[in-house]
């Protein structure tokens, strides 16, 4: 059981990555690409993990008083949500200009860049 | 001095703020003199700090000095490579910016500044980037230069094209930035640590007698992958020829000239700092699969740019072919391999970005860069077409240019067979550019068939407002510029030295490397050369024989647009990578 | 999908997925006790008296990180403006007042100022509580679109005056650079928190700049998630081809 929480971050990338190569809806595709980055969230957290503790906040916990989580994946799970946020908005913003210009969001009909 | 660092990244993203914040209150003139003041004392502090360099600086940011060896802040590094890179990127974007100067079309028209304000944090990025000696920053200023690039890539969204490379370009590099963001975890987990050389020591330290084990690898293949999806290595390339032959010309200088070349720096410094010592990988499995993915790529990059005639994809692959050789003289881990890839890179990213500038400005007289429509109608444009024949033949390995230098060293580091595909493939890229020459400025030859699976260049819009009549001096002056910049490189008495000292200072344990121009290495350059012009030569006066495009169309095939076949190609390339770096697992 | 793609997705996959199932074994159990650099970090924050380990960690210890963070904030909505623009056949269209049901409209109105205020509460509480500029951003941005739930996007464009939300966001970014300045200024090191007193532990004015830094981080990406979202309703309700093309 103690690698469970490791082999979840595994198995989502990997069902993104599929989800993506497989998708017929850029929407969809740019929505496996969050998933992808949902298995990195995963597996900070899961990384950053201390049995029987509580969160690095000590606003009402006494300091040494309870072991607490690992602040630091905490802080670039953060980061990673803004970044995965902010790049899942350019790219629905592509995905939208994709639409007018193409007429399709199929991935298999876009057939300009070729060869 | 070091406290200086940090800022190379903070000035250019303070002046895109600035322009962002009174771009409704600025005139364009106004508006592009703030981003050559930004983008331009960027450039001069870089250089500044280079020539402090030495010995290399660090700097905890926010001060956070280590106690006992140990830190809560962020290092970043102020060596030579890193300096340089810094510089570079700087450098090329005052000229991207001087090349866009009053005559590039920038709407939105209501929001004067936008494209200058987007350029400054593009290079604020690749700056940020280049000085990050903590894996988790590397990767944020990464993900800053990706989402940026993706913007500007997609910048003209009238254009099919465009928005489609975007995307892929989007969707493709951000899959990277995962997967090397797993790395990064996987490496926290074991070590604990986020700055690289924390790391690095951390898996030394860590590594039981058995040496590396699943976990080092799984990591090395993750974060590699984030890096080499940038440095498009053969299978992680083909987002590369969609986004570059789309994106406006500047951006595509900047794309080619610099951003790529950051992705094969970020290989040669985290491989250096995390993943060189006893616990990491082995040498020899690196320099397997540096050199087997860089041979590759090195090939493919040059088949695909000799059946192009879209000019600008044409170019795009050219720079695909080239990073192949980046990587096959950084996997080869000898003080002059890294020499000689570093002069190497500094002369292509100098005519690179002239041959786009170039190719910019057919597009902006003609609006067309398709090689085979603009058959004999550039006959007038005389010092374009000799800058472009100029940037072939650098291209190709002309002494004295910077890329001649460069190439002659770093064959000479990697010896034997490598010496052939550097050979070979510098002279294909070269030859194609030089066919285009021969093609578009002379008017040479037949004009070629039609082929089935291929894209043509024409029918574009032009990235000024309406064709240009007359070219500006602006956009012959910056590709001059760029070229003699190239040409000083290699003919700069004692450059190539300073180079090669502050890169082995900064790497290759302390060994030092003498960088100079020998008979060998020149022999080869001129073989490259003539090579180079032979194939032109013949594909323009049989354009039958030696360009009948149907034959690489298996290969050609392969770059379909599709965003899931690319996906499918990056886990294949991952994959693949791990099973080259394999051996030294087991082994150990 | 065709053939290849599914070869190759196989391969790649079943590659990728026994590296990785390998590395998760290797790793150190779950729950385990060892996190030296988690360590420090709570300690650090302690000194500097801040509550919030994990706002100590985003506005002081790796507070160049949060930069890029914003950074990539920041270009991302500028790169949605730029791509979102009208296109060269695209032209606006004054949207039509929509009809709302009254309950959602009373609902949205009722609840609008408790989502503002907790937003502005989040932000203030950052290095105390759980959240911080980045979250009470978000919520505040997006409490302010209750007003489009509630009325309609004519009533959200009044009180959303989208050229101040733009200086705003970029005015943010430059605060925070500013303050990151002052420490080279000073002689220390960029973005160090050495200039202000720490306060008190546990109030709101500890933690010498963090305080700040998460101000203008809060404003930055309050008003970049107007920005954005702005962009994204103008294309659905307002933009629209041109007729006749």
């Amino acid at each position: 059981m103690h690698v469970l929480p490791y082999l979840v971050a595994a198995y989502v990338f990997l069902t993104g990555c599929y989800g993506l190569a497989a998708s017929r809806n850029l929407i969809h595709a740019v929505g496996c690409l969050a998933v992808c980055q949902c298995a990195t969230y995963v597996l900070l957290l899961a990384v950053g993990y201390r049995d029987g503790a509580t969160a690095p906040v000590f606003s009402d916990v006494k300091p040494g008083s309870r072991p607490v989580v690992d602040p630091v994946v905490q802080a670039l799970t953060l980061t990673d949500i803004v970044v995965g946020a902010t790049v899942t908005a350019l790219l629905l913003a592509l995905v939208l200009q994709i639409a007018k210009r193409h007429g399709t969001i199929d991935p298999d009909e876009l057939r300009e860049l070729r060869g | 001095m070091h406290h200086l660092i940090p800022l190379l990244a903070a000035v250019p993203l303070f002046g895109a703020a600035l322009l962002v914040a009174t771009g409704r209150r600025l005139s364009r003139a106004a508006a592009e003199i703030t981003g050559f003041v930004f983008s331009g004392g960027t450039a001069a502090l870089a250089l500044v700090l280079l020539l402090n360099s030495a010995p290399p600086m660090t700097e905890w940011v926010g001060g956070w000095l280590p106690v006992d060896a140990e830190s809560v802040g962020i290092l970043v590094v102020g060596d030579g490579p890193a300096l340089g890179m810094a510089a570079l990127a700087s450098l090329l974007t005052l000229a991207a910016l001087a090349y866009s100067w009053r005559y590039f079309d920038q709407p939105p028209r209501e929001r004067t500044g936008s494209f200058t304000a987007l350029m400054l944090v593009f290079q604020g990025a690749m700056c940020g980037f280049a000085v990050a000696g903590d894996l988790f920053n590397a990767f944020v200023f990464f993900e800053l230069m990706s989402v940026v690039a993706y913007a500007l890539t997609g910048y003209r969204i009238d254009e099919a094209k465009a928005v489609q490379g975007a995307l892929a370009f989007g969707v493709v590099n951000s899959l990277g930035a995962y997967a090397m963001l797993m790395g990064i975890a996987l490496l926290y987990a074991r070590t604990g640590e986020l700055a690289m050389a924390k790391i690095g020591r951390g898996l030394d330290a860590a590594a039981g007698p058995g040496g590396p084990d699943a976990l080092v690898l799984a990591s090395f293949v993750l974060v590699l992958t984030g890096l080499l999806v940038k440095a498009t290595a053969v299978p992680f390339h083909f987002w590369l020829p969609d986004a570059h032959a789309v994106a406006p010309t500047p951006v595509c200088m900047l794309l080619s000239g610099v951003m790529v070349e950051l992705g094969s720096y970020g290989v040669w410094r985290v491989y250096g700092t995390v993943f060189a010592g006893p616990g990491g990988i082995p040498a020899a499995d690196l320099t397997r699969a540096l050199v087997t993915l860089g041979t590759l790529t090195a090939v493919t990059g040059a088949v695909m740019c000799w059946y192009q005639r879209h000019i600008k994809r044409l170019l795009a692959c050219s720079t695909v072919a080239h990073t192949g050789l980046f990587l096959v003289g950084l996997g080869v881990l000898t003080p002059e391999g890294d020499d000689g890839v570093a002069l190497y890179l500094l002369g292509h990213a100098g005519v690179k970005a002239a041959l786009f500038a170039c190719a910019g400005v057919l597009l902006d007289r003609f609006g067309s860069v398709d090689e085979h429509a603009l058959h004999g109608r550039a006959r007038r444009l005389r010092a374009t077409g000799v800058m472009f024949a100029v940037g072939a033949a650098a291209l190709a390995g002309l002494p004295p240019f910077g890329t001649a230098l460069g190439k002659a060293v770093a064959e000479e580091a990697v010896g034997g067979p490598l010496t052939a595909v550097y050979v070979v493939v510098s002279a294909i890229t070269g030859g194609a550019v030089l066919r285009v020459t021969a093609r578009v400025f002379l008017g040479l030859g037949p004009r070629p068939q039609e082929a089935e699976y291929e894209i043509s260049g024409s029918d574009e819009e032009p990235e000024t407002s309406g064709r240009l009549r007359r070219i500006p001096d602006t956009m012959t002056t910056v590709p001059a510029v760029l070229l003699a910049a190239s040409l000083a490189v290699g003919v700069v008495p004692g450059f190539g030295a300073l180079v090669a000292r502050s890169v082995n200072e900064a790497g290759s344990g302390g060994a030092h490397a003498s960088v100079h121009w020998t008979g060998h290495g020149l022999l080869l350059d001129a073989a490259s050369t003539v090579l180079a012009a032979a194939l032109a030569g013949l594909a323009v006066t049989r354009p039958r024989r030696a360009a009948a495009p149907d034959r690489a169309a298996p290969l050609r095939r392969l770059q379909s647009g599709h965003v899931g076949d690319y996906v499918a190609w990056l886990l294949v390339g991952a994959a693949f990578l791990g099973a080259l770096a394999l051996p030294g697992v087991l082994g150990g | 999908m065709n053939r290849l793609r599914l070869g190759l997705l196989a391969v790649g996959g079943a590659g990728l997925a026994a590296l990785l199932v390998a590395a998760c074994l290797d790793l150190p159990d779950f729950g385990g006790s060892r996190h030296p650099y988690g360590d420090r970090a709570v300690r650090a924050s302690l000194a500097r008296h801040i509550a919030n380990t994990i706002a100590s960690v985003n506005f002081d210890q790796r507070a160049y990180d949060t930069l890029g963070e914003m950074s990539i904030l920041f270009a991302a909505v500028l790169g949605c403006v730029v791509l979102l623009r009208e296109a060269r056949d695209e032209r606006r269209a004054r949207p039509e007042p929509a009809e709302v049901v009254r309950p959602v409209r009373r609902y949205a109105l009722l609840v609008l100022p408790v989502a503002l205020l907790t937003g502005l509460y989040v932000i203030a509480h950052g290095q105390l509580s759980p959240g911080g500029g980045f979250q009470g951003g978000v919520v505040a941005a997006t409490g302010l679109h209750l007003l489009y739930l509630g009325a309609d996007h004519g009533a959200l464009e009044r009180v959303r005056p989208l050229g101040f939300f733009e200086t705003a966001d970029s005015l943010g970014v430059c605060a925070y650079l500013v303050l990151g300045a002052a420490g080279v200024l000073a002689g220390t090191a960029f973005l160090a928190n050495t200039l202000l007193p720490y306060g008190t532990f546990d109030t709101l004015s500890s933690g010498g700049t963090v305080p700040l830094l998460n101000a203008a981080v809060g404003m930055e990406v309050a008003s970049a998630v107007v920005v954005l979202l702005a962009h994204f309703l103008d294309q659905a309700v307002e933009i629209e081809e041109e007729p006749g093309r």
